[in-house]
């Protein structure tokens, strides 16, 4: 069976939540829209304090090359447009909608009834996904229409779907794929259409053999789709270890994957662009998992952006008495939130109660040199090392052991066997030699 | 025997020989002729080597002042007006004097005035936490508590307090090299004027927020009422996206405005203590800040 050849770790799976249908949850009192949802510039409001909005409709564009647009998830008036806490901490702007009701856009298709046929060229679907404001929602929320712009002199081969669902806990992209396979399908037809590719895989590790054998089957009906069972293995879902594992190739240093014929997209954006194309229907909720040891009901939820993460805790059965961190992502790659009262972002995949115990940081001691890390690495690096010249602020040897290349799946911290805040200490060197490139360009 | 080894020293003196002689011309052609000067004003320098004039170690501002024959615009920290005045006496000149300054912490958000609402048991770097967290208190201005000043601090003037989790500025080793103040992520320490009889009146906050969120995370975060700035006959106090500030250069020192903020934001430092008897005085201060 197939997996990338590099590194990797095998952390334990915990899919509580696997079996769990999905459910929808109901609205929220009051959404709070954050209008950084996607990397790249912020969108721009374009709804007032007191505006009278309807559900799937326009009120934050993007306005430059990088940045997406955002619909309203709620019917409502707008209350205000104010400083909130997302889930970095801070305080950012964001549109804040009072619910009434659920009055939605007249032109969006609600019916459950599946739309095959696919009548849009190339340029009106990669319009339409633009204008639907849809991001990558395996979580980097990188907006899907750049992504399907394949710059000039470059071309596509293959279309990759990300179904691989590396991250422990997180079972969204399960349930989507058992749930909504058709749909799936069509999606992956339309992104293949935008990208004028012929071929498009499916990359799903076999731990989830239902999943498997059901886009199979499904497959058959569609012409150039093949669904391809990984060998399990952290960080798979990594789109250059993806890349690696499906059709063997590599991408190269500080390079995107159209360097080798290839474009990426999670399954849960395949979904997402399905609705947006065939049923007119905006990103405005997306399937989150909640999800946790000693949560009473682990589930898997379609709820509308904005929605407080603690109507989500309280609908799984509430927080746990010994929960010592609330995860906002899978445990590998996801960061611990402040507060609860924050809101679901196109971005949020999961939630992740982490029982006290589990959430404590091993006591950090000396490095003893066992190059676990570096063996643990599926970007080659020598995570040790690197760590060590972001300790004593040597940016620049760290930018030589190439630390932009990390994708910060955290295997090296998981597998160091003295604790060491390797990551963390990565990070923080990326961060600085990023700001250390952008200062040179100027 | 002998033989070989009077030929060994008679080639190798050639061979030395000549490679004077040709050194000697290369040195000729290749001279480089350093003003004299820089070494004398470099050793004037006291040769910390801290980087808070602003170059690259002492060598480094000796040279750019002999280049430009002046002293004028440059000023060494740890120096202060004395060396500032031995250089400038190289080139014949007078350096003006200028007023001392001292790194000052505009952050009172102690454990007690805001309270931590998560724990954080990540990386002690306030430059990590600042990039990559909010903060334990809720107040994304405050002081992270991680001590980068201190690690950045070369003089040892700083220490953290571990009773309120800021850091302190030891004001007779401080020589206001600003290595802390470009260690700060969020910028709260900034160098101002000693002072009259070392004493400083100074707003301790950096919050822009909204007067009621500031207040909401803690108790003497500054909420942009704008008493002081009504108070201060003086114009030294300008209110800024919800965030007063002093001008120490214009501050008279009278005190006027420390009375009039309802919540202890602007603090004053090395003051005698006050004859009226105020009851509700609600910092407690360091000595040294």
């Amino acid at each position: 069976m197939k997996t990338f050849k590099i590194g990797g770790v095998h952390p334990e799976e915990n899919k509580i939540s696997a079996g769990v249908a999905i459910k929808n949850l109901a609205l929220p009192k009051t959404a709070v829209i954050p209008l950084s949802q996607s990397l790249g510039a912020p969108s721009v409001p374009i709804v007032n304090k007191g505006d009278k909005v309807l559900t799937g409709q326009l009120i934050a564009q993007g306005t430059s090359f990088i940045s997406s647009n955002i619909h309203a998830p709620v019917s409502g008036t707008v209350s205000k447009i104010d400083d909130m806490m997302d889930a970095s901490g801070y305080r950012r702007k964001a549109i804040i909608i009072d619910v009434e009701g659920d009055d939605w856009v007249d032109t969006i298709d609600r019916s459950q009834e599946i739309k095959q046929e696919i009548t849009l060229s190339k340029e009106e679907i990669i319009a339409c996904i633009k204008n639907a404001g849809i991001v990558g929602l395996g979580g980097a929320t990188f907006p899907t229409h750049v992504k399907l712009m394949v710059p000039e002199g470059k071309k596509a081969e293959y279309l990759i779907i990300n179904a691989v669902e590396c991250e422990p806990y997180l079972t969204s992209d399960h349930r989507i794929m058992l749930e909504k396979g058709e749909e799936v399908m069509i999606g992956i037809k339309l992104l293949m259409k935008a990208l004028a590719v012929e071929k498009a895989f499916v990359g799903i590790e076999n731990n989830k053999p239902d999943a498997i054998a059901h886009l199979s089957q499904l497959a058959e009906k569609y012409s150039g789709i093949k669904v391809a069972a990984l060998k399990v293995k952290y960080p798979q879902g990594g789109e250059k270890q993806l890349i690696k594992a499906l059709i063997n190739r590599e991408v190269p240093s500080g390079k995107l994957p159209i360097e080798v014929g290839c474009v990426v997209q999670n399954v849960g954006t395949a979904y997402a662009v399905y609705e947006a194309v065939q049923k007119n229907k905006p990103l405005i909720e997306r399937v989150v998992t909640v999800t946790g040891k000693a949560i009473a009901n682990p589930s898997n939820f379609i709820v509308r952006i904005g929605t407080p993460v603690s109507a989500l805790l309280e609908a799984a059965g509430g927080i746990p008495d010994e929960t010592g961190k609330v995860i906002n992502g899978g445990p590998m790659m996801g960061k611990a939130v402040n507060s609860t009262e924050i809101p679901v972002v196109k971005g949020m995949s999961g939630l992740v109660l982490m029982p006290e115990k589990e959430a404590k940081r091993m006591k950090v001691s000396n490095c003893i040199r066992c190059a676990k890390c570096v063996s643990a690495c599926p970007m080659g690096l020598a995570p040790y090392l690197i760590a060590q010249t972001s300790e004593i602020g040597q940016e620049e040897m760290a930018e030589s052991l190439r630390v932009l290349d990390c994708i910060e799946c955290g295997s090296c911290s998981f597998t160091c066997p003295s604790g060491r805040p390797l990551l963390e200490n990565i990070r923080m060197a990326k961060n600085k030699v990023g700001q250390i490139i952008r200062s040179r360009a100027k | 025997m002998n033989i070989v080894i009077i030929y060994a020293v008679i080639t190798l003196s050639v061979i030395g020989l000549l490679s004077a002689v040709i050194l000697f011309f290369i040195a000729q052609k290749f001279k480089v002729i350093e003003d004299p000067r820089i070494d004398e004003v470099a050793g004037l320098l006291p040769g910390a080597n801290c980087g808070g004039c602003g170059f690259a170690g002492c060598r480094n501002m000796a040279e750019n002042i002999v280049k430009k024959e002046s002293t004028e615009g440059y000023f060494c920290p740890p120096g202060g007006n004395d060396t500032m005045k031995a250089i400038a006496a190289v080139f014949g000149k007078v350096a003006e004097d200028k007023a001392p300054m001292i790194a000052v912490v505009r952050c009172n958000g102690t454990c007690t005035n805001a309270v931590n609402k998560n724990e954080y048991d990540g990386l002690k770097s306030c430059y990590f936490m600042h990039n990559l967290y909010s903060g334990t208190n809720g107040c994304p201005y405050g002081c992270l508590g991680c001590g980068d000043c201190v690690t950045a601090c070369q003089f040892d003037a700083m220490y953290m307090d571990d009773q309120t989790g800021l850091p302190v500025v030891v004001q007779d080793k401080c020589i206001a090299c600003g290595a802390c103040v470009k260690a700060c992520p969020r910028g709260i320490i900034e160098l101002r004027n000693k002072g009259k009889k070392d004493r400083r009146i100074f707003v301790s906050c950096i919050n822009k927020e909204k007067g009621a969120v500031a207040k909401k995370n803690c108790e003497v975060a500054c909420i942009g009422c704008g008493k002081c700035v009504k108070e201060c006959k003086f114009e030294a106090i300008t209110m800024e996206n919800n965030l007063a500030y002093i001008n120490f250069e214009k501050c008279t020192l009278c005190r006027k405005c420390v009375e009039s903020c309802p919540t202890g934001a602007i603090r004053e430092v090395n003051f005698p203590e006050r004859k009226k008897k105020d009851a509700d005085t609600p910092q407690e201060q360091p000595a040294n800040n």
